[in-house]
């Protein structure tokens, strides 16, 4: 279906399906599909799953540009999660989604049941998660309400994440006005998988149970998908904080031990977890997944309050839910399980191949829908993009990450993860900006020696039925599209986060990527601290700009677009990367990224305590930029090696643009650029970077930078 | 030697506290297990391990209701027959509630969670978890937690310290939670109860970084040999 978005109405008369979020056009859509007006269970329903959050009305269309096949694909796109094969009988689960809203009007519940909700998504493909990771945004370190977000956001990470045992492995943070009322949490889950016990979320065979293990429902999160993510945020919001959700991480381990068990011993036909809309989502999108029909009984559902409403128990947001289809023959054993974990679990309904959503209570119809018109009925929208005149977004400061490497002795090797998102260049440029993402995580694990397996991305945009918004993301997607590409990289899953706007403004448009790879020896790595008497290299098709940079905002500037680059020599320089990393010929790897090589240089003497002195005439040379440039200056396909001069050399003259640029040495970074010159030792230069983390209290969840 | 690694609903890390025995062990599977928290028969166990994690969700106070579980009661009677327990973390925690180790473990003094890779300095203990470790030698191995706190009312301070049953303490300048005396691992009189907040099991490859923590789980192997 193809039309143009209407926009919300204002009218001063306010019917319930407008409060639910639905437009008048959407609501004589359903009447229409339905041959009649919905009830109030209906209308509940289908408020929450053709909300922005359920159906992507937004961007559907969009994202069937992006790639999603390989040759190592296991699940894409639809599935709770992606996931790829790392060989050996097993496959690595990962996705990136966000918690946005609920942590802007709640941080600390608001990132732990982000958290809570990205590992279920990945336990709910079969898979035990090995690590998290997490990309965030705030508004200028030096505010009240941003002091205030990062502690609370930090302490429900690391409440979540250490209380399942799971480690936060890496991540990256910013800090710019436009996240300072509307911030941003989204993390990241890697799981591990035997794939031959991976299981599909698609509900299947006429007469197969529905079982709903986990915590028990109650009035906790309703509406969550609706008022809260696909809407933006207004003054008064903090009404809002009842529809976010509590999460229980003890509850958590028990469900994914459980799952573990029950899918070890075979006993599951499909598993779904429960996030936004409830059980309306999870059962809908069950049976649309199936093509089959699904009946839920409410009055079997185990309520933590009694009295609680037939609609109110389909969309209940309540956390650490399971809901799974099982043979009849085999549901005694799942409940045994169940009750084993001292987790709660019930029959709550049957698989049909009505092709009907039936709600009942006690066996009484109290709700009929077409489960087709519920998850697929839902009007998709072209968006009307236009690209903006001018913008303005307020300015400041970063911290970046290298990639985490696991080490999975199951399958005999090891993967490496690593998540990246700048969205000022974006901003400057929304397509070369998410092109330099995605090739900037790929350049990361290139300096662990590991390759691109698979994409998840997130997407966070203001609201997209703006025009200028609209512009933003089409072209962020066609930039997703075409580096993932060129890295011969599929996008296997992902998520989509809109209306991040508050009255200040939007954000600036945010797509995370995230980015799983292999190496085959993890104990060789570099990115580790460089030794005195290294010789440096800068080696990639690097040309720096000050167009989007670290220096340019420090300046209170922001341009308009990036320079366009080939991706082709930045991913022969990746490559070229990878194998010197693989074969140990360099001892230290990392990308140019925020603040350009000064940075880059800085970062390294901090993690080594060790000095060095570079000349960038060079690079002024070949690139024939001015020496702030060189020194400053940002883009992507530049990496910073260190190692025996001899070993370096030998990568010069294999068609990817060298140069030697100095030595490791000394307690200084010194870097010479035509007549300027940079000088800082490397003790205050920590003492720059460490006060950063002072200024913010966040050294608390295991967050490694 | 073969272990026996408790499991109660919200641990988290009997994993790799299986995998730190069975490498103590020269590796293979056979030379540990998981023992259910329901379980009451520690028969063919040599020794038990109390992983770290958050036993039943730590309600009310970590290890709190641990201490009445089945399996517990079976390890207080294998612990009094002289069998090797080690309690790391929340195991900590629990062989602390269950009266087996002195002292008790509050909240960290800055009351947040923390994680990194710290050092320990061995103690004079006459443990067996400590008979591959040199008094006074310092091993590198991860600190993890938000309640690990070392606690205990003078009089019983004063007999730790003079009963050497003082295992571990956080090197100096290092003590990550406002611990008494720096202690960040104990035992029971008798040595063969040891209990710590930081996790040797994490500690036992190269591609971690430390191996350090190898050697606690080595310990009551070379203590029987030697015996």
């Amino acid at each position: 279906m193809s039309e143009q978005s209407p926009h919300r109405e204002n009218s001063d008369v306010q019917s319930p399906h407008r409060e639910l979020g639905l437009t008048d056009h959407e609501f004589e859509l359903i009447c229409e599909k339905m041959g009649r007006e919905p009830n109030g269970v209906e209308l509940a329903m289908f408020s929450l799953l053709w909300s922005e959050h359920c159906a992507y009305k937004h961007s559907r269309k969009l994202l069937k540009n992006l790639p999603t096949e390989g040759p190592r694909v296991v699940m894409g796109p639809g599935e709770n999660a992606g996931a790829v094969d790392i060989g050996n009988g097993y496959s690595v689960a990962f996705k990136v989604e966000s918690h946005n809203h609920p942590s802007a009007v709640e941080p600390f519940q608001g990132a732990a049941t982000g958290v809570g909700g990205i590992l279920r998504d990945v336990i709910a493909l079969g898979a035990r998660p090995i690590a998290l990771l997490d990309s965030l945004r705030f508004g200028e370190p030096d505010t009240e309400r941003t002091h205030y977000l990062v502690d609370g956001v930090v302490r429900g990470i690391g409440h979540y994440g250490n209380s399942m045992g799971i480690p936060t492995v890496g991540g990256e943070i910013y800090f710019e006005p436009p996240y300072e009322q509307n911030p941003l949490v989204n993390a990241m889950c890697v799981g591990l998988a035997r794939t031959d016990e991976m299981v599909r979320a698609a509900a299947a065979g006429a007469g197969n149970k529905v079982v709903l293990f986990g915590s028990l429902t109650g009035r906790d999160g309703i509406g969550g998908a609706s008022v809260l993510a696909s809407a933006e945020l207004d003054e008064g919001d903090d009404a809002k904080r009842p529809t976010v959700q509590i999460g229980d991480p003890f509850e958590e381990s028990k469900l994914l031990e459980c799952c573990q068990e029950l899918l070890a011993e075979d006993l599951l036909v499909s598993l779904q977890d429960l996030g936004a809309a409830g059980l309306t989502s999870s059962a809908g999108e069950m049976a649309s997944a199936g093509g089959t029909g699904i009946d839920i009984d409410v009055g079997l559902v185990p309520l933590r309050e009694a009295d609680m409403e037939p609609f109110e128990i389909m969309v209940s947001e309540s956390q650490e839910r399971m809901l799974a289809v099982v043979e009849p023959s085999k549901v005694d054993a799942v409940l045994a399980l169940c009750t084993k974990w001292q987790t709660a679990s019930a029959v709550i309904g049957e698989v049909t191949d009505s092709g009907t959503f039936r709600i009942l209570k006690n066996g009484e119809t109290v709700g009929e829908i077409e489960v087709e018109d519920l998850v697929d009925g839902c009007p998709l929208y072209d968006l009307e993009p236009e690209e903006p005149a001018e913008w303005t977004y307020p300015n400041r400061e970063t911290i970046a990450a290298d990639a985490a490497v696991l080490n999975i002795p199951e399958s005999d090797r090891a993967i490496a993860v690593a998540i990246d998102g700048n969205g000022r260049r974006v901003a400057c440029d929304p397509f070369q900006g998410t092109v330099e993402a995605t090739l900037e995580c790929a350049a990361n694990l290139a300096t662990v020696g590991a390759e691109p397996l698979g994409v998840t991305n997130c997407l966070n945009f203001g609201n997209p039925e703006k025009p200028g918004v609209a512009w933003q993301l089409g072209r962020a997607v066609e930039g997703l599209a075409a580096a993932c590409r060129a890295l011969e990289a599929p996008v296997v899953g992902g998520n989509v986060s809109l209306y991040n706007e508050t009255p200040q403004g939007p954000i600036y448009p945010t797509p995370v990527v995230g980015m799983v790879g292999e190496l085959p020896d993890p104990t060789r790595v570099a990115g580790r601290p460089w030794q005195d008497g290294d010789a440096i290299a800068l080696i990639g098709p690097f040309d720096p700009s000050l167009a989007g940079s670290e220096l340019e905002k420090q300046r209170g500037q922001l341009s308009k677009g990036l320079p366009a680059h080939e991706i082709a020599p930045i991913k022969d320089a990746i490559s070229l990367v990878r194998d010197a990393v693989r074969t140990g010929a360099v001892r230290t790897a990392t990308d140019v990224s925020d603040g350009g090589v000064v940075t880059a240089l800085a970062e390294l003497a901090i993690s080594s305590g060790i000095g060095c002195e570079a000349g960038l005439d060079p690079v002024i040379a070949r690139r024939e930029c001015d020496p702030e440039d060189a020194l400053f200056g940002e883009g992507p396909g530049g990496f910073i090696l260190a190692g025996d001069k001899a070993e370096l050399e030998k990568l010069g003259g294999q068609g990817v643009d060298f140069e030697l640029i100095g030595q490791v040495t000394g307690n200084e970074v010194i870097a010479a650029a035509g007549e300027s010159r940079v000088e800082i030792l490397v003790d205050e230069a920590r003492a720059a970077f460490e006060s950063l983390e002072e200024r913010i209290e966040s050294d608390q969840a295991g967050l490694t930078h | 030697m073969k272990w026996g690694v408790l499991q109660f609903p919200g641990s988290c890390d009997e994993r790799d506290a299986l995998n730190a025995c069975q490498l103590a062990g020269g590796g293979g599977p056979g030379q540990a297990r998981l023992v259910w928290h329901e379980e009451t028969d520690l028969s063919g166990l040599d020794g038990i391990v109390v992983p770290g994690g958050f036993s039943y969700g730590d309600y009310l106070r970590a290890g709190a209701i641990a201490r009445f579980s089945p399996a517990m009661t079976a390890v207080a009677e294998f612990a009094a027959n002289g069998g090797p327990v080690l309690g790391i973390c929340n195991g900590f925690q629990v062989l602390c509630e269950s009266g087996l180790l002195p002292g008790a473990l509050l909240t960290n003094e800055r009351t947040r969670f923390i994680c990194r890779q710290g050092d320990l300095i061995v103690g004079e203990s006459d443990s067996p978890f400590l008979a591959g470790l040199e008094a006074g030698s310092t091993i590198s191995i991860p600190f993890k937690h938000q309640s690990g706190r070392f606690f205990a009312p003078p009089e019983l301070l004063e007999q730790i310290e003079s009963r050497g049953q003082v295992a571990f303490r956080y090197a100096p300048g290092q003590n990550p939670n406002g611990s008494l005396n720096d202690i960040a691992g104990v035992t029971n009189e008798a040595g063969n109860v040891l209990g710590l907040m930081p996790h040797p099991e994490h500690a036992v490859e190269a591609f971690s970084g430390s191996t350090d923590g190898l050697a606690i789980f080595q310990g009551p192997a070379l203590a029987g040999a030697a015996s």
